[in-house]
C-alpha cells in the first residue's frame, strides 16, 4: 500500500441532483434537488427511512442507478469533473476505481460459486490490469488488511460467517484503491457485536487509507460511532445536515428531533419505541409544501404551501420554515 | 483444504451408494413386474391362446425354462446372476435371438437419433434461453419464449407427422421413413450421407420439443441470476456486460440447466418411442413398440432394465457434476 496523503481536498460536489424512476408510465421523483459536498477522508452518514432517497443518492454517485432511473436535474462533480451518471458505459471507469460500494447482506453480494480470493482479485485483473498472480497477491494483502488470514481466501462465501463475509466485501471494495467507499447499510444483517467490529474496521481503514465514507443507514447508533457528519433525508430531500455532535445534541428539524426521540434508551428510562405518527409521503403525488408537514407537530400554514429550501444556519444546514424569517400569518400553527 | 477434500469424497461416496441401492431396486422390481403381469409364458411360447396344447407339453416347456421352480429365491437368483453376466434371455418374437444382442443392434440408431437431437437442442436451446433471460422483456425474449412454450407443449410425434407431411410427402425433400434407402448403395460415404438424410426429420422432431424445454429452463435460471445481488456487485466493480455474463451469470445459471441435461442423457439410450414409431426408425423406441405388440416379455424386460440403468447412471452423473459446479452442494 502506498502512503496515502492526508488531504482534505474536495472530492465530490453534488449540486441540485434529482433522480426520477419510471414505472409503468408513472414517474416518481426519488430524490429532489440534493446538494452536498464531500471531502477526502470525511465520513458522512445518509440517514432516513425507506424511500427517503438515501440509497438512490448513493447509487447515483456510484453510477449504479437501475435502468429505469435517470438523473433529470442537477449534476455530480467528482474532483471537478462532471460524472456522466445517465450513461452506463461511460460510468464504468469511475466505478470501483473511484467509488466502490459495500453492499448489505454480504451473503448474496458475493458470488456463491467462486472462491473469495478470485472475487477480490477480479477487479484487480479487469480494472487495474494486474496479472493473475499479482492480483492474487493483492487479494491476499487485502484479506490481511481486513483481518482475515490470507489462506481463508480459498474458501467459498457460504463457508464464512456473516461478519467474515462483510470483511471480504470490504476487502473487495478496496481492491482498486478508491477514494470513496459507500456503505449501503453494511451492518444491517449482522449481530450487535459483529456490527461493532465491522464499524471499527471501517473507522480504522478510513484513517489508514484516507477514505471518504458515505454510510447509508437508518440506525442512528451506527452514525454516532462511525461518522463525522450526518445528513437526514426525508422524501427525497436533505432536511438537515450537520456534524454528528451538533445534530445529536441539538437537532434543528422536527423530523430529526422525532427520529432521535424515537430511539429507545433503557439507561434513562425510555424503554418504549416512540414512533413518528403518520406515513411517509407518496413520491408519485408529492404533497404540497414541506413533505413532512402532515406529520409535523410544529407545522404552520406556510409549511403546507411552500417548500422550505435547505439553508445554511449557524451550525450546518436545515430545510425547515421554523428556522427562516416568516410573517405573522405564515406562522399560524396547523395542529393547534 | 483437507476438510474440503474429505467432504467431496464423502459426497461422491454417498452418490455412488445411492445409485447402487437404486440399481438393485430396479433389477428386483423389473423381475417382479414381469412375473405378476397376467399370461403364462410357457403358453405364449407354444403359440399363445389360439393354439391348443396338452398339459404335458406345457409342463415340458415350463421345465425347460426352469419355470417350475419357486420364484423366490431360485428364479430371482437366476435372474440376478444372469443379468449381472449380461444375459438378458431370449426373445419370444425373434426366435432364438438373444435380447442383449437385439438391444445392442438397435442401440446405435437410437443413440444417433436422440444423441444428435440432444446436442442440437442443448446448444440452440440453452443459448436462446440464456439470452432471453439475460435480456428479459426484449424482442428475442418475447419471440423465443412464445415459440418455446408452444414447442414444449406440442407432442413430438405430432411435430414428426407434420414434418413428414411437409418435407417428405409434399415437398419430397427428405425421406420420412426408416434408416436407409432400399436398393443398391455403393461406397461408405454414400451410405453415411443416406443415413444422415434419413436422420434429419426424426432428429428435428425430437430436437424441437427439447429446444422448447431447454429454453424454458435456461431462461428461468438466467432471469433468476440476473436479479441476484452479486450481479449488482459485478456491475459495481465496473465489469462490462459481457464480463458480467461470462464470469458471473452463465455458470450460476447453468446449475439447474446441467441437471436437466444430465437427466435427459438417460433418455438418449431409451429412445424416443413415439418419434421412432412415426418415422419407423430402427432404434430402441421402435423395438419397444414391436415387443409390446408381440407380447415379447423378455425384450421388454431388457428394455426396462436398460432404461432403468441409464436413468440411474444419468442421475449419478447429475449428482456428481452438480457438486463440481456448485461448491455449496459438496457440503
Amino acid at each position: 500500500m502506498t502512503e496515502p496523503s492526508r488531504s482534505t481536498a474536495l472530492l465530490l460536489n453534488v449540486d441540485g441532483l434529482s433522480v426520477d424512476y419510471k414505472l409503468k408510465g408513472l414517474s416518481s421523483r426519488a430524490i429532489d434537488g440534493v446538494s452536498f459536498a464531500l471531502r477526502a477522508g470525511e465520513a458522512v452518514a445518509l440517514v432516513g427511512e425507506s424511500g427517503s432517497g438515501k440509497t438512490t443518492t448513493a447509487m447515483a454517485i456510484a453510477g449504479l442507478l437501475s435502468p429505469n432511473a435517470r438523473v433529470s436535474e442537477g449534476e455530480v462533480r467528482y474532483r471537478g469533473e462532471r460524472l456522466p451518471i445517465n450513461d452506463d458505459v461511460a460510468m464504468r471507469p469511475h466505478r470501483w476505481s473511484e467509488t466502490s460500494v459495500v453492499f448489505q447482506g454480504a451473503m448474496n453480494a458475493l458470488n456463491p460459486v467462486h472462491r473469495i480470493t478470485k472475487q477480490i482479485a477480479e477487479p484487480c485483473i479487469l480494472r487495474l490490469g494486474l496479472s493473475r498472480s499479482e492480483a492474487t497477491v493483492r487479494a491476499r494483502e487485502l484479506l490481511e488488511l481486513v483481518g482475515i488470514p490470507a489462506d481463508r481466501g480459498a474458501a467459498y462465501p457460504h463457508e464464512l460467517s456473516g461478519g467474515m463475509r462483510q470483511r471480504v466485501m470490504i476487502a473487495m471494495a478496496l481492491a482498486c484503491r478508491p477514494s470513496i467507499v459507500i456503505g449501503d447499510e453494511p451492518t444491517t444483517a449482522l449481530d450487535v457485536i459483529t456490527q461493532a467490529q465491522i464499524l471499527k474496521l471501517f473507522g480504522d481503514l478510513r484513517s489508514k487509507l484516507n477514505l471518504a465514507l458515505i454510510l447509508i443507514t437508518h440506525d442512528l447508533s451506527v452514525v454516532a460511532e462511525t461518522c463525522d457528519r450526518v445528513m437526514i433525508m426525508y422524501a427525497g430531500r436533505i432536511v438537515e445536515d450537520g456534524t454528528v455532535a451538533d445534530v445529536f445534541a441539538q437537532p434543528k428539524h422536527p423530523y430529526t428531533q422525532l427520529l432521535i426521540e424515537s430511539i429507545p434508551n433503557p439507561a434513562n428510562g425510555k424503554r418504549m419505541i416512540r414512533p413518528i405518527p403518520g406515513d411517509p409521503p407518496n413520491l408519485v403525488n408529492r404533497p404540497s409544501g414541506c413533505a413532512f408537514h402532515s406529520r409535523c407537530p410544529s407545522a404552520m400554514t406556510v409549511c403546507a404551501t411552500e417548500v422550505p429550501s435547505l439553508d445554511e444556519v449557524r451550525r450546518g444546514r436545515v430545510a425547515c420554515h421554523l428556522h427562516r424569517p416568516l410573517t405573522q400569518e405564515d406562522k399560524v400553527a396547523i395542529h393547534a | 483444504m483437507a476438510a474440503n477434500g474429505g467432504r467431496t469424497t464423502r459426497h461422491i461416496g454417498h452418490a455412488l451408494l445411492r445409485a447402487a441401492v437404486t440399481l438393485s431396486m430396479v433389477v428386483i422390481l423389473n423381475f417382479i413386474l414381469f412375473r405378476v403381469i397376467p399370461g403364462d409364458p410357457a403358453k405364449l411360447l407354444l403359440g399363445g391362446a389360439r393354439v391348443s396344447v396338452t398339459a404335458e407339453q406345457l409342463e415340458a416347456q415350463r421345465k425347460s425354462w426352469g419355470l417350475e421352480r419357486p420364484l423366490v429365491p431360485d428364479q430371482l437368483v437366476d435372474y440376478v446372476s444372469a443379468t449381472l453376466h449380461g444375459d438378458l434371455g431370449y426373445s419370444f418374437k425373434f426366435r432364438g435371438r438373444r435380447v442383449a444382442g437385439l438391444l445392442l443392434e438397435r442401440l446405435p440408431a437410437t443413440i444417433a437419433l436422440v444423441g444428435i437431437a440432444q446436442l442440437i437442442a442443448i446448444v440452440v436451446g440453452v443459448t436462446l434461453g440464456m439470452y432471453a433471460g439475460w435480456r428479459r422483456g426484449g424482442v428475442v425474449d418475447h419471440i423465443t419464449t412464445g415459440a418455446s412454450l408452444a414447442l414444449y407443449s406440442t407432442p413430438s410425434f405430432w411435430v414428426g407427422m407434420l414434418l413428414v407431411v411437409i418435407f417428405s410427402t409434399a415437398l419430397g425433400w427428405l425421406p420420412g421413413y426408416g434408416g436407409y434407402s432400399p436398393g443398391a448403395l455403393k461406397g461408405s460415404l454414400d451410405l453415411l450421407l443416406d443415413y444422415l438424410r434419413h436422420l434429419v426429420l426424426p432428429v428435428s422432431a425430437v430436437a424441437l420439443g427439447l429446444i422448447g424445454q431447454y429454453v424454458v429452463v435456461s431462461r428461468a435460471a438466467m432471469s433468476d441470476v440476473v436479479a441476484e445481488d452479486y450481479m449488482v456487485t459485478a456491475r459495481a466493480k465496473g465489469l462490462t456486460d459481457l464480463q458480467m455474463l461470462m464470469r458471473h451469470a452463465f455458470r450460476n445459471a447453468m446449475l439447474p440447466v446441467m441437471t436437466l441435461v444430465t437427466l435427459n442423457l438417460g433418455y438418449v439410450v431409451a429412445g424416443a418411442i413415439t418419434v421412432e414409431s412415426v418415422f419407423a426408425w430402427p432404434g430402441i423406441g421402435n423395438l419397444t413398440v414391436e415387443a409390446l405388440n408381440a407380447r415379447d416379455y423378455p425384450v421388454l424386460q431388457g428394455i426396462f432394465l436398460l432404461l432403468g440403468v441409464s436413468i440411474v447412471v444419468a442421475n449419478l452423473v447429475a449428482d456428481l457434476t452438480y457438486g463440481l459446479l456448485d461448491p455449496r452442494v459438496r457440503q
